[in-house]
């Protein structure tokens, strides 16, 4: 925790430094064709979960269930912007976060309890735009890696276009695919024997080598588990997801005070959809299998926002969003925030967000499913729950920055989440922006 | 009828009444929309609820942030 927040301060000072070079103000009209830095964000949250029934205990209502996370995420976003020899604006934004997490339910997927419950993501974006400011278009690109140890790792491409219309419009659309390989760590006792190196027939001492939830492999003693010695680490398998989405947005300006959109989004996922260390009980066995899903997943997101400015100092931001899928799961989400302007450049936003989602066709709680089932999880993200999300921001963004000239705006934001699975959150996130 | 062709005629409905209705906006006339708290999209510094509700929640999309993949969510 230490060094992250040493961290935090020495990239705010090192932003600062690079900001440090004062240029004389450019009357000609002249734009800069090489690229300079327009925007840095510096995004740092904490969040913390307690719940029960956890999907890698089969939704075990017991102490096994326990679902406490923490996750600590920090997040780095540089914008640099320059002019083509054709007059277009280029926009080209890298990024890079990382995520430190605790969870109690990793811990069992070592059925002693003892697994490793820590990991860390670390996710670097790229998006380069170039926006035709005479024709009000924009055609961008961009590209996404994720990797988490032992966990899976993930690549992301998209491509966007974007085209003004004359009445204060604009539509959007972009195809985004994500190609992830999610690494076959299945509970410990589900190991498959296939996976083992038996070097002799089975006998009082024979020995077994075989991989742990964490990829090291062990050499146990065949018939009591006994470990005689752990080795190196060796290659799991994994198993590919690939995940297609076109997504459609169309803004309108209504009048001075009101703009709207509707956003429209179809997925279509393919490959190994659920995660190999989620177990499952059956109604009559206390053994555990790994959850099964389908191969195939369709989803259909309809969403609409609309921003009224009320009087001189309050905004309405209102959002509904109607989701359904062919996994049996159908879900409303509706949200108001109201900005309330203390001052031109201090102000609070209080925020509310309800959500309620019907259960999927492949669900069921602990030691319901039956192996006549074709397909089974107790993962209760997939269960029917309504969630209640609500806290307050507060926005400082004076002209002449904060402290430095170039420490533009500070937003900080917390939410308190309640689900009626029993789990209930907090998070708090900061974000300082540099211009 | 059916609860989908009533959303449908609702989402009709609702774009039906507020396009036709849209008044033409000069950009000096700009001063509140173009304000950072209008904004239509989601804030930087809602990056992480929607991370999290990806994670806990079944749905996903239609709010700027990923619709399914690159993460060990839904």
């Amino acid at each position: 925790m230490r060094r992250v927040c040493l961290t935090i301060t020495a990239m705010v000072i090192g932003i600062l430094a690079a900001f440090s070079q004062n240029t004389p103000a450019d009357t000609s009209g002249f734009k800069s064709r090489a690229l300079k830095i327009d925007e840095v964000n510096i995004l740092s949250s904490y969040y913390s979960q307690t719940a029960d029934k956890s999907a890698v205990s089969g939704g075990d209502p017991g102490p096994r269930g326990i679902g406490n996370v923490t996750d600590l995420s920090n997040g780095l976003e540089i914008k640099l912007v320059g002019w083509d020899p054709k007059g277009r604006k280029n926009i080209l934004t890298g990024g890079i976060g990382m995520d430190n997490h605790t969870a109690a339910s990793q811990g069992y997927v070592d059925s002693s309890g003892h697994g490793k419950r820590t990991g860390t993501r670390i996710y670097p974006t790229l998006d380069w735009t170039i926006e035709n400011e005479k024709k009000g278009t924009s055609f961008g690109l961009g590209a996404y890696y994720s990797a988490e140890h032992n966990y899976y790792h993930s690549i992301g491409l998209n491509t966007s276009i974007s085209a003004k219309t004359r009445h204060n419009g604009e539509f959007s659309a972009k195809l985004t695919g994500y190609f992830d390989r999610i690494v076959m760590i299945t509970p410990s006792e589900l190991i498959p024997v296939d996976t083992a190196n038996v070097t002799t027939a089975p006998t009082t001492d024979s020995v077994v080598y075989i991989t742990t939830a964490s990829g090291r492999t062990e050499a146990l003693n065949y018939n009591t588990g006994q470990v005689l010695s752990k080795g190196s680490r060796v290659h799991i398998p994994s198993s590919s997801r690939d995940s297609y989405s076109a997504s459609f947005s169309f803004t309108q300006v209504i009048n001075q005070r009101m703009q709207g959109a509707i956003l429209v989004d179809f997925t279509y996922q393919t490959g190994y959809l659920g995660l190999p260390f989620h177990r499952v009980y059956f109604a009559d066995s206390s053994k555990a299998v790994v959850e099964k899903l389908p191969s195939q997943r369709v989803k259909l997101p309809v969403g609409l926002r609309l921003n009224y400015f009320l009087g001189d100092n309050v905004i309405l931001r209102a959002y509904y969003r109607f989701y359904i899928d062919n996994w049996g799961v159908r879900s409303h989400t509706a949200s108001l925030e109201v900005p309330i302007k203390v001052t031109p450049f201090f102000s609070i936003s209080p925020f509310y967000r309800y959500y309620i989602q019907s259960a999927s066709n492949y669900f069921a709680p602990f030691k319901v499913h039956t192996p006549a089932d074709e397909y089974y999880t107790s993962n209760y993200a997939l269960s029917a729950f309504s969630g209640q999300y609500f806290g307050t921001g507060i926005r400082l963004a004076p002209p002449g920055g904060i402290g430095s000239k170039h420490l533009n705006a500070i937003e900080i934001r917390y939410g308190h989440y309640i689900e009626t699975t029993n789990l209930v959150s907090n998070l708090i996130a900061l974000n300082l922006t540099f211009k | 009828m059916e609860k989908r062709t009533w959303y449908a005629l609702a989402l009709a409905a609702i774009a039906g009444y507020g396009l036709p209705s849209c008044q033409s906006v000069k950009e000096y006339q700009k001063s509140r929309l173009n304000d950072s708290e209008m904004t239509l999209g989601n804030r930087k510094i809602e990056k992480e609820e929607l991370n999290f509700q990806g994670y806990r929640e079944g749905s996903s999309g239609a709010n700027g942030g990923k619709t399914g993949g690159g993460c060990g969510c839904n």
